[in-house]
């Protein structure tokens, strides 16, 4: 089992060899500013959620842009931002593999159980 | 697995309306064409920033001023969304951005007229968001995850877009003779380039076929126009103006409203550069990107200095 060690853009571009799409050239891009991941709180008490990325200088850049992009209609009352390079994603090639063991352990929903009606709210 | 395999997989998915994620295997054309597709939809949102930001400095009222801000605030946010969406693809922000500046990328031909007055400003979020807004609604359920994202999220926003130009409308419609006027010229100029917006005829259309297919699009380009006909000939009624179409009219038999032919010698004309503001919209585009280059030189000067700092401290 191999994890991708690396994610260079919102939602992931293959490095290896999945298929004919590996071959798309990516062009010089070394004048942009970093792309930044961009998670939002929408309110206290719930996770913070992915939104979308945006390019920024820095951290600072990035959390106020992150701010008139995202949160223009108070979407939010907290952002997180992570340089995409950061991020690490589970590869769609092992998902069969990766995820399977969970499959066949039903009895780890409450459904699994037949219990007497007079056991209520259980 | 050999190639066929791939795209049978591909296939399925895309019939069982599984989203396409940017790691997924997909047939190259399909990434060329949402690339191309999304891109173009971006550069669209960006120059559409154009024609309306023309009037924010002479807006009729502050309320007016700070409304139109925002809406064009609006609209370069979609462009965000869209230039991040199709980074997933493989293509870069400065890729695009320099396609658009350097004329090779194209880009909505509505945003090459010119907005002559402020009743332009209504007429444009009545009509070219309006027809705008039923291509997004149906891209909502586009395969390709990451677009399908950023439409929901756009239209959320554009319906406001669209409620602010017709009451910009309907004000003047109740107004003046002058303001009465100038609400009818500008629905007579923005009318026809915003049926031209859907695209040529399907029977002429190259790419609907194969982008149905992958369900990039999920209708056709005659099907929106005639949805976006049905739609504005029964709001214009409660403006009290009228469409420049003389064959504009109801079939009862279609239950659709009937229509004029496009002049699409106009249409390609524009689309080939030849519109009344081709080269304006690119220019001013330009010299925006040169004279905001020594900001986002120095932000990655000072950004690139303030972490070597803080890598020596810790050393
Ligand atoms: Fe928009
Ligand atoms: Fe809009």
């Amino acid at each position: 089992m191999s994890f991708k060690q690396q994610k260079y853009f919102y939602g992931d571009i293959p490095e290896d060899n999945t298929g004919e799409n590996m071959s798309s050239p990516k062009t010089e891009t070394k004048n942009e500013w970093p792309l930044w991941e961009v998670f939002v709180r929408s309110k206290q008490g719930l996770d913070h959620k992915h939104v979308g990325s945006l390019h920024a200088a820095d951290a600072a850049m990035a959390m106020e842009n992150a701010r008139d992009v995202y949160t223009r209609r108070q979407e939010g009352v907290s952002i997180w931002v992570v340089e995409s390079k950061h991020i690490h994603a589970s590869n769609p090639e092992e998902a069969e593999s990766f995820y399977e063991p969970a499959a066949d352990k039903i009895y780890r929903h409450p459904g699994f159980y037949q219990l007497p009606d007079e056991v209520n709210h259980m | 697995m050999v190639i066929q395999d791939f795209e049978r997989i591909f296939q399925e998915k895309i019939d069982n309306e599984i989203k396409i994620e940017p790691k997924d295997w997909m047939p190259e054309a399909y990434r060329k064409t949402n690339i191309r597709q999304i891109s173009q939809h971006a550069h669209s949102e960006v120059v559409g920033m154009l024609p309306e930001g023309n009037w924010i400095s002479r807006a009729p009222s502050l309320k007016r001023k700070a409304i139109l801000i925002a809406k064009v605030q609006d609209e370069a946010g979609h462009g965000l969304y869209l230039y991040s969406s199709a980074e997933t693809l493989g293509t870069s922000r400065d890729e695009m951005i320099n396609d658009l500046h350097s004329g090779k990328a194209k880009y909505s031909s509505i945003f090459n007229y010119p907005s002559l007055s402020w009743a332009d400003m209504g007429a444009i979020g009545w009509l070219v968001d309006g027809a705008a807004i039923l291509n997004q609604v149906m891209l909502c359920r586009t395969s390709y995850g990451p677009y399908a994202r950023a439409m929901v999220r756009i239209c959320k926003e554009e319906s406001f877009h669209q409620r602010q130009g017709f009451e910009t409308l309907l004000v003047l419609s109740k107004g003046t003779k002058e303001q009465k006027d100038m609400c009818q010229d500008a629905i007579n100029r923005w009318w026809w380039p915003s049926l031209m917006m859907f695209g040529p005829k399907d029977s002429e259309s190259t790419n609907s076929d194969q982008s149905m297919k992958w369900k990039i699009k999920r209708k056709t380009n005659d099907e929106l126009r005639q949805q976006f006909v049905d739609m504005i000939a029964e709001q214009i009624k409660l403006l009290g103006m009228r469409l420049p179409d003389n064959k504009l009219q109801w079939n009862e038999e279609r239950k659709h409203y009937d229509f004029g032919e496009i002049n699409w010698d106009e249409f390609w004309n524009v689309v080939k550069g030849n519109g009344p503001c081709n080269k304006q919209r690119l220019a001013a585009r330009n010299k925006a990107h040169e004279e905001g280059s020594w900001v986002r030189k120095a932000a990655k000067v000072y950004a690139d200095k303030k972490l070597k700092h803080k890598k020596e401290k810790i050393a």
